[in-house]
């Protein structure tokens, strides 16, 4: 097997608080291959955006990696710093972020941005850079890139923007994007074309995705394997189809039945009782416990098991006749 | 932008109109200059004739006319005082003040940005934290103390720098004399300038400071360090040119401020500019050169203002609002 693009180990980032250290990433391991898109999914807080930072090394301090292992095509990253950590931003890995009316400098052409970002990653001059950004424009389907290169970032609408931002992110040509919640800013009708230009454009290059979003919708359509977060642990990792229709963990089945899918024709959706634990006070034994309609005394008592083979982190996961 | 310079430059002279009006009530409305003028030993015929002679038995509106069109042309009468023409000493004495202002003003912004830049990059900083306490000095204490306390320690206890005058001037061209020429001059502006400037140093500073942090916490910034440009970039051509929409505004009205308040600092230093001018005036109610030297301030006050306006425009693209373009 080839070496994945993105190889995260026991991944725990740690917040020291006056009560005491919260762990918003909890031993959390899952691979992401060469054009893949791993759909990462969860509640506010459960964790998946905290993930990301941490691996472009963006976390806010006092937040750190406390433990595991990150590796970019083989050669771990997490022990990098500053100047090292920079290099690999944007070169080798690139982000996009959820509002691209926020995400783009209002006081610099579009133009600007991207040759600044090429010139500074690529050995090329800024004849060339401007070429590319132009050809960059018009590959993530900008009309009239040429003319548009001199634009500000308010000339443009929001789905423009957020396609000025994919640019932004891919210019530099990294093996590997995180996008956290490139649409959840947008409208409905845009959200379908920007999660389409982003698959297109990971395929043609061969570029990892780690995809972080709420919106099971956009999972179904983009991802081909899905990580599901709760409160900072794994609790299912699988390929796409597999863990939307036959989910294993209670959680997941708990978030399938609650989202709206038209093929399902339910009137009402279902919901998950209680509410997500917070980081500083989370119940002895599995973090869902509480909530889980299948909770028995082992659950209460024994942590969940770390995911490390199989599908889903429960003692007693779902297993539907169908499949076994 | 043609009808927003148009606008502007329109509402720019109706403040001026104000100010004028005010100006000129003075002359109404402190005291009588016939008074002034004539003294104790006079005549009706010769109170009625020196009225007419000023065409002060002219209808109110036809004299507030008569004082623009003069103001217009620089003429605004003759010094009480002096007995000289209020415009030729103001002339005279215009000089020493822009220097003043113009180094306490360089002084202010290079210094004050550069520290405010340093403070907020490195915000937990020891160095950091010892200047933002320092600057509190600057903010609290008043000008004519830190001019007082600049005397007496550098003039006083250590004898360099002299406590006041302009020392050596050389002219230059027809009226405008300088002291930059001369050592004595360049001496003599130091301890003035900095006493000046320091209250508007340490404002800048702070007001870069905190545009500064509120900027380094935007979403772009985030996206530019994920795009992992280098951190000078991201300090200097992203973070700086969005701090200095709001400082450049600020910093047009401490210009102006500046000038205005050169006064005290003119008078601790006995600085020969229009400042000391308009104290010594106001001790003789020599209203002319107070009139003039109230539109003097205004027009200089207004100026900056729709300089800094049309500035604006060129920091943020967003404010060229006829620019062609852009499907929003």
């Amino acid at each position: 097997m080839t070496t994945p693009v993105l190889s995260i180990r026991n991944l725990s980032v740690e917040i020291p608080t006056r009560q005491g250290i919260l762990k918003p990433v909890d031993r959390v391991s899952y691979d992401i291959a060469a054009g893949e898109i791993l759909g990462v999914v969860g509640e506010s807080g459960a964790g998946k955006s905290m993930a990301g930072n941490a691996v472009i090394g963006l976390l806010n301090r006092p937040a750190h990696i406390a433990g595991g292992e990150i590796r970019l095509n083989g050669a771990r990253i997490d022990p990098l710093e500053g100047e090292e950590m920079r290099r690999m931003r944007g070169k080798e890995i690139g982000m996009i972020f959820q509002d691209p009316l926020t995400s783009l400098n209002p006081l610099l052409t579009i133009g600007d941005q991207l040759t600044e970002t090429m010139l500074t990653h690529l050995p090329i001059g800024r004849k060339e850079a401007e070429k590319r950004a132009v050809a960059a424009l018009d590959e993530v389907g900008i009309p009239g890139a040429k003319e548009r290169i001199d634009s500000y970032p308010h000339e443009f609408s929001g789905g423009m923007r957020q396609r000025v931002v994919i640019a932004l992110a891919l210019c530099a040509e990294p093996s590997l994007v995180i996008a956290d919640e490139p649409t959840t800013a947008l409208d409905v009708s845009v959200q379908a074309q920007i999660i389409a230009l982003l698959k297109r454009l990971c395929r043609e290059r061969g570029t990892a995705v780690m995809l972080i979003t709420h919106d099971m919708g956009v999972i179904a359509e983009a991802a081909d394997r899905v990580a599901v977060m709760y409160a900072g642990r794994l609790a299912e990792l699988g390929p796409v189809r597999e863990v939307l229709t036959e989910p294993r963990h209670p959680y997941t089945h708990g978030l399938m039945a609650s989202t709206p899918l038209a093929s399902q024709g339910q009137t009402r959706l279902h919901q998950i009782p209680g509410s997500m634990p917070k980081l500083n006070y989370m119940p002895d034994g599995c973090a869902f416990h509480p909530r889980c309609p299948r909770a028995a005394d082992k659950c209460r008592t024994a942590p969940a098991p770390t995911l490390t083979d199989g599908r889903a982190a429960c003692w007693f996961p779902m297993v539907t006749e169908a499949a076994e | 932008m043609l009808a927003f310079v148009i606008r502007r430059v329109g509402q720019s002279i109706l403040v001026l109109l104000i100010v004028g009006l005010v100006a000129f009530s003075m002359f109404r409305f402190v005291g009588d200059p016939i008074d002034n003028m004539l003294g104790q030993e006079r005549t009706i015929e010769d109170v009625e004739r020196l009225r007419a002679q000023l065409g002060l038995d002219q209808p109110f509106p036809v004299q507030y006319f008569r004082f623009l069109e003069g103001a217009i042309q620089g003429n605004f009468g003759v010094s009480y005082r002096q007995g000289r023409e209020v415009s030729e000493i103001l002339l005279e004495r215009a000089p020493a003040t822009l220097e003043l202002a113009f180094v306490s003003g360089v002084l202010a912004i290079a210094i004050g940005i550069m520290l405010g830049v340093f403070t907020a990059i490195r915000r937990n900083g020891a160095t950091a934290h010892i200047i933002m306490a320092a600057s509190l000095i600057g903010v609290s204490l008043p000008t004519f103390l830190i001019g007082i306390l600049l005397i007496y320690l550098f003039s006083v206890e250590l004898g360099w720098l002299p406590s006041f005058g302009r020392g050596e001037t050389v002219s230059i061209g027809d009226w405008w004399t300088t002291g930059f020429l001369t050592e004595s001059g360049r001496k003599a502006l130091i301890l003035p300038a900095i006493t000046l400037g320091l209250y508007q140093m340490t404002l800048i500073m702070r007001l870069v400071r905190s545009e500064m942090l509120e900027v380094l916490r935007q979403d772009y910034i985030r996206f530019a360090r994920a795009r992992g440009l280098k951190e000078r970039a991201v300090n200097f051509h992203h973070a700086l040119k969005n701090t200095m929409v709001p400082v450049v505004t600020v910093i047009g009205l401490q210009l102006g401020a500046i000038i205005a308040f050169a006064i005290i600092t003119e008078t601790v230093f006995q600085w020969p500019g229009v400042g000391l001018l308009f104290i010594n005036a106001i001790q003789f109610v020599d209203i002319p050169v107070m009139a003039a030297y109230l539109m003097l301030i205004s027009v200089m006050f207004v100026g900056i203002n729709l300089l800094v306006d049309i500035l604006y425009v060129f920091i943020d693209p967003r404010l060229r609002v006829d620019r062609t373009g852009g499907h929003s």
